[in-house]
């Protein structure tokens, strides 16, 4: 293989490190700027604030990976989120079985679009338009628009497991939210590196034809794909409650396209068959902290421009590495 | 720390006169038609055996029989290592060793080499937990023996076809092949790609590993077959010993006809010149390339792949510009700055890749063949009267004998010769006087290749310049009325065809 010589060039070469590249510096920058920025207490924020964005954008990079996209999560996790809540509330169901029940049901509604997009043989971002229409309208419906403020104590209440005071007298905590996420991403990391499902879906994603000719079956596949996503719905739509104290049926409405675009940022393409869970971290990381930076700053009206630009210039930098890359790799082809 | 690899554990060796793989009276029917019919067929393991025939000769219904995709009709037998069977079903004949590498590979361009060769390892994990080391061992006692080097972390799309196909036959063998279907296999390699691939083949063979090519052409893997055997119309015609077979006979048992290769003997002399370059270079590319093609002259372009043949050809279409030189046009420079500029001149240039490059394989033909004259068609009130367009595409199928049922059928529908002939079609739809035709006959059957080639000659009848670019050498060597030779960027030499025999010629090329 060729040595690269070029420590820029290297360092586009994979999209994780031209994003921790891109942190480190957007980073730097913000410190200088706001000497809040790089405090204990502002990181712990920050990640306790994109918590529920991590977990659905860890479905969503296994939908990807798969080849396929699905934008009915947010969806999903609000019809789950305020059936759990009224089994919490008007029955008292105990924690377990709601939290199951919120999990249960977002792994049906996941499996749903599975099976339409299987049988119907229609691409999945049209069926999961469909559905994540189908799904807020029910959900609007039946409720009326009605919130649900009265959530027991056992879901609201902060859980805690480490505190501590820095130096400058703020506070820095761990919380349930943040071990939620990390147990998302680890669960989610080896299930994608390290079990036989995970390659079936790099596989897949990569080749379906191929896929199918050596015996992946593809029905089960897609229900685990998109039934994960469902699970990982119904357990974000529970954490999201849990930080905002309420269940609003339209909580997660408009938060699909950022989601996706995390996932897409962290080295996830809509083609399938390539991306990391370690690069969807960046991903959420570097959106985070430009929100984070930009707020502390008083500039956050730029956010918008901010993220969109973000996106457009790290997707055509990696794209044109990739480029180089396979050219310079196959000087034969042509 | 390197640990040598374990052996890879065969047992194959044993003596037996036995065939690993037999067939008896083997048929098979869809509905109506009759796709294979008595077939007895035997492969011994350890042998290279080559299956030819035309496209449409049964040659892939047998392959889907043979790896359990199809059963047979009742009355055949599939008697392998012994043992007797009326149908196999695909775990079944992926157990008793069949692996079939289709043309595409079926590889996963997204994983790396070594998940690629230790797939079924990957996907056949009992505790739905994956072991890497077990495959790296897997994999590596695979690659050992065939003494092929790949590097095992990079993506499988990285590779070249070549190292592809390398892949696909270690992955077979990871599972276990003990005869190996290749389909096609040298369709996308140059000759020295062909040389590896068939160093693979003989130790393949040491290893006593049968392997089977499927072809409906045959030039490079015949030097390493024992035996060839010919399908026609679904029939077995023959099974012989390669030693027995040349190109000329092999093309009469392939299409049941004779076909002459006949030296066009033209002089040109006087003939104006249409299009020349000067000096032409692009740096990495080629370079000093000075040639004159002249009116209805056939001038053929060979060489290796990576010579810079395509490189020059779409510098000669305005794709690219040359860097230093010039290009001559009617004998007056001419300066393309786009391949709009090219066209405008009355250049056209047909690629290789005709399926990705040449044609919207959705649209009907009509639409193709009109989509680069529109301009001519439109009416007074600026519109394009469909009833043009149809009339255009009948015009052209006719003169092109393009077999289809009417000139709206969508091009996907027509069988790979007759959808060189449409991109030819909308080619001269152009009326162009410079007919560039980068390898027309890659994919198309003998009896579709020599339509293809009359055509081409007609065209040179009526005055075209073609400039035709191909790696096969008798192609250019019975179609041209001048060969030239580019080696490494250069133009390396001149031929008249007749002058130097097709093989001095091949020499040349391949030296």
């Amino acid at each position: 293989m060729r040595r690269c010589t070029n420590p820029i060039a290297f360092l586009f070469r994979r999209t994780e490190t031209a994003l921790a590249a891109v942190i480190i510096v957007v980073s730097a920058v913000f410190s200088l700027a706001s000497p809040y920025f790089l405090t204990l207490s502002n990181a712990t924020d920050l990640i306790e604030a994109n918590s529920v964005t991590t977990i659905l954008a860890a479905g969503v990079f296994v939908v990807l990976v798969s080849g396929g996209i699905d934008i009915s999560f947010a969806a999903v996790a609000s019809v789950t989120q305020y059936v759990a809540a009224l089994m919490a509330t008007r029955y008292d169901w105990p924690v377990l079985p709601t939290v199951g029940l919120a999990c249960a049901l977002g792994v049906t509604l996941g499996i749903i679009n599975a099976l339409l997009t299987y049988y119907l043989r229609v691409v999945s971002i049209i069926v999961t338009i469909a559905t994540s229409s189908i799904y807020y309208a029910t959900l609007i419906y039946v409720t009326g628009g009605t919130e649900i403020y009265n959530l027991p104590d056992w879901w609201t209440n902060r859980i805690i497991f480490f505190q501590t005071k820095t130096a400058s007298g703020d506070v820095a905590r761990i919380t349930l939210p943040m071990l939620i996420m990390v147990a998302v991403v680890l669960m989610t990391h080896l299930l994608m590196t390290r079990t036989r499902a995970g390659r079936q879906i790099y596989a897949f994603g990569g080749n379906p034809e191929a896929a199918s000719r050596i015996g992946i079956k593809i029905l089960p596949l897609q229900m685990h794909v998109y039934g994960y996503l469902g699970f990982l719905a119904g357990l974000a739509g529970f954490v999201q409650a849990h930080r905002v104290h309420q269940a609003v049926p339209t909580a997660m409405f408009g938060t699909e396209l950022n989601v996706v675009a995390v996932a897409i940022l962290g080295g996830a393409s809509l083609v399938g068959g390539v991306g990391s869970m370690g690069g969807v971290i960046l991903g959420v990381l570097l959106l985070a902290i430009l929100q984070n930076g930009l707020n502390l700053l008083g500039v956050s009206y730029f956010f918008g421009v901010v993220v969109g630009l973000t996106i457009l210039i790290s997707i055509s930098v990696t794209g044109y590495a990739e480029q180089r890359i396979s050219l310079r790799r196959r000087p034969e082809t042509s | 720390m390197r640990r040598s690899p374990p052996v890879l554990k065969l047992n194959t060796l044993r003596p037996s006169s036995t065939p690993f793989l037999g067939l008896e009276n083997i048929g098979k029917r869809f509905g109506g038609t009759i796709a294979l019919e008595g077939i007895d067929w035997s492969v011994q393991a350890g042998e290279v055996h080559c299956l030819v025939g035309e496209n449409g000769s049964g040659k892939s219904t047998l392959i889907k029989i043979i790896a359990g995709v199809l059963a047979p009709e009742k009355g055949g037998r599939i008697i392998v290592e012994g043992l007797v069977h009326d149908h196999l079903d695909p775990p079944l004949a992926k157990k008793l060793g069949i692996q079939v590498i289709y043309q595409d590979l079926s590889l996963f361009p997204n994983l790396s080499v070594l998940e690629n060769i230790a797939i079924d390892h990957e996907l056949g994990a009992p505790t739905g937990l994956i072991d890497k080391k077990a495959m790296l061992v897997s994999a590596e006692t695979v690659l050992a023996s065939l003494d092929a080097h790949l590097p095992l972390g990079v993506r499988v799309g990285q590779l070249s076809v070549a190292q592809r196909q390398i892949v696909a036959i270690c992955r077979g063998l990871a599972s276990n092949a003990r005869l190996l279907f290749m389909d096609e296999p040298t369709s996308s390699l140059t000759r020295h790609e062909v040389e590896l691939l068939l160093a693979v083949v003989r130790r393949l063979k040491k290893l006593g590993v049968a392997v089977v090519f499927v072809s409906h052409r045959l030039e490079e893997v015949v030097e390493l077959a024992e035996r060839i055997t010919v399908l026609r119309d679904g029939r077995k015609v023959a099974t012989l010993p390669v030693s027995e077979v040349n190109d000329q006979r092999l093309a009469e048992l392939m299409t049941g006809s004779r076909f002459e290769n006949s030296v066009p003997a033209h002089h040109l002399k006087d003939r104006p010149p249409a299009l020349a370059a000067r000096r032409a270079t692009r740096s990495g590319e080629f370079i000093d390339v000075t040639f004159t093609l002249h009116a209805g002259e056939v001038l053929g372009l060979t060489g290796l792949l990576g010579a810079g043949r395509t490189e020059l050809a779409l510098a000669l279409f305005g794709m690219s510009m040359l860097e230093r030189g010039e290009l001559l046009f009617d004998g007056a420079p001419l300066r393309l700055r786009s391949n709009r500029d090219a066209i405008a001149a009355g250049i056209a240039y047909v690629p290789e890749d005709r399926l990705r490059l040449g044609l919207n394989l959705r649209q009907s033909i009509a639409d193709n063949v009109s989509i680069g004259v529109l301009d001519r068609l439109l009416d007074r009130t600026g519109l394009v009267p469909p009833g043009r367009r149809s009339g255009l595409a009948r015009e052209w199928v006719s003169r092109l004998g393009i077999i289809a049922a009417n000139v709206a059928a969508a091009v996907q529908t027509l069988s790979g010769g007759n959808q060189q002939r449409v991109v030819l079609a909308k080619w001269l739809a152009t009326k162009p006087k410079v007919l560039i035709l980068d390898s027309p006959t890659v994919g198309v059957d003998i009896r579709n290749k020599h339509g293809i080639y009359e055509v081409i000659r007609k065209l040179a009848k009526d005055g075209v310049a073609i400039l035709l670019i191909s790696d096969e050498i008798p192609e250019v060597f019975f179609n041209c009325d001048r060969v030239l030779h580019m080696r490494e960027g250069h133009l390396a030499g001149e031929f008249i065809p007749g002058e130097p025999s097709e093989e001095a010629l091949t020499e040349a090329v391949f030296a």
